[in-house]
């Protein structure tokens, strides 16, 4: 930029402006109204949600985990990988979406689920379990 | 920002920055916010899931989600979830090519299957209110009720929506406040399919494993 302020600048200043290229790059983000997607991979969005939504169906309507809690951590992983691949395949999110704003947005949000979840069902369990009606209750007096 | 210069007649330069314009067309953020109002629903979501984990053993002696849940039901649900998802996205491709009518069959396929999914629910939900176990049953029931229940409206507002847009689209075309308007359903489509995920996961599957 500083060379526009020299009049006898070296020819280079008539060479396409590649500085700008950030700032025209942000400018493409306004008012944007394509979607992103394309068909292979909505295809490829839907049977990876066909498989991962199949195995933990298929795993509980069999039983076919003799253990409950290796199930429940299977069945939730199965979750988790599913919804990452709904954002990615159906919901287009990428770290540079909006300017990193819908990701950062995300993150908040998955913070807040977290310590809602988490702390609602850890509080209310000790809770619930201190607070049952015991057989040594006079004990505790 | 783009640096100028201009030399007048005495032979001296003056240099100036013009600022650009930088205009917010219409709808410009459009999109960011409707990610953040995606977000705040999903906190509605996160609560209601909350509740459910804290209510979801209190069965005060009604029936627990082994006599009451259908997994094959729930199964022929997430598909037609799963479908509406896929046919959204076409529908999406055809509006990126500026193909109206194609576009049109496939958001009324959509339709179609957001219609089944709310159907088998209401089947669902009246056949458990018909067995006893509606939502004053127990804890476990009315917050069953409430976080399903919740989902199930979001997805009848989605189908209002969605007709609502068929329409416009009739009528005025692909015009570009058109496209913005189908692309917030989109995300607010494919955000109903990743609750019903936690939804089929926390509450279906794990209920069947206690």
């Amino acid at each position: 930029m500083s060379d526009s302020t020299n009049p006898h600048s070296s020819p280079h200043t008539s060479a396409p402006a590649h500085g700008d290229g950030s700032a025209h790059g942000e400018e493409h983000a306004h008012g944007d109204t394509a979607s992103h997607g394309t068909r292979g991979s909505y295809l490829k969005g839907f049977f990876l949600s066909v498989i991962l939504t199949a195995i933990p169906f298929w795993a509980v309507m069999t039983g076919a985990f003799k253990d409950p809690s290796t199930a429940v951590l299977v069945v939730m992983l199965f979750a988790v990988i599913q919804i990452v691949v709904h954002m990615i395949y159906f919901l287009h999110m990428t770290t540079k979406s909006e300017g990193g704003w819908t990701m950062m947005a995300l993150i908040f949000t998955i913070i807040l689920v977290v310590i809602t979840l988490a702390g609602s069902i850890w509080v209310m369990y000790h809770m619930n379990t201190n607070m049952m009606p015991m057989a040594n209750m006079a004990d505790m007096g | 920002m783009s640096a100028q210069t201009l030399t007048k007649e005495d032979g001296k330069s003056v240099s100036f920055y013009v600022q650009d314009e930088h205009d917010h067309p219409e709808g410009g953020s459009t999109m960011l916010g409707f990610w953040m109002y995606l977000m705040s629903d999903c906190l509605i979501f996160a609560v209601l899931f909350a509740t459910y984990g804290v209510l979801g053993n209190s069965y005060a002696g009604g029936p627990g989600p082994r006599e009451i849940f259908e997994l094959p039901l729930v199964a022929v649900n997430t598909a037609m979830l799963l479908f509406s998802s896929i046919t959204y996205g076409f529908a999406m491709l055809a509006m990126d090519d500026g193909k109206a009518r194609t576009m049109q069959a496939w958001l009324a396929l959509t339709g179609l299957f957001g219609l089944a999914f709310l159907s088998i629910e209401m089947y669902e939900f009246a056949n458990l209110i018909h067995e006893g176990a509606g939502p004053t049953r127990s804890a476990f029931l009315s917050s069953f009720f409430t976080l399903v229940g919740t989902h199930g409206l979001h997805v009848t507002m989605g189908l209002i929506w969605l007709v609502t847009l068929m329409v416009q689209v009739s009528r005025h075309g692909l015009i570009a406040a058109n496209k913005r308007r189908l692309l917030c359903l989109s995300m607010f489509w494919h955000f109903l399919d990743v609750i019903w995920i936690g939804v089929f996961t926390f509450v279906y599957l794990m209920g069947m494993l206690r």
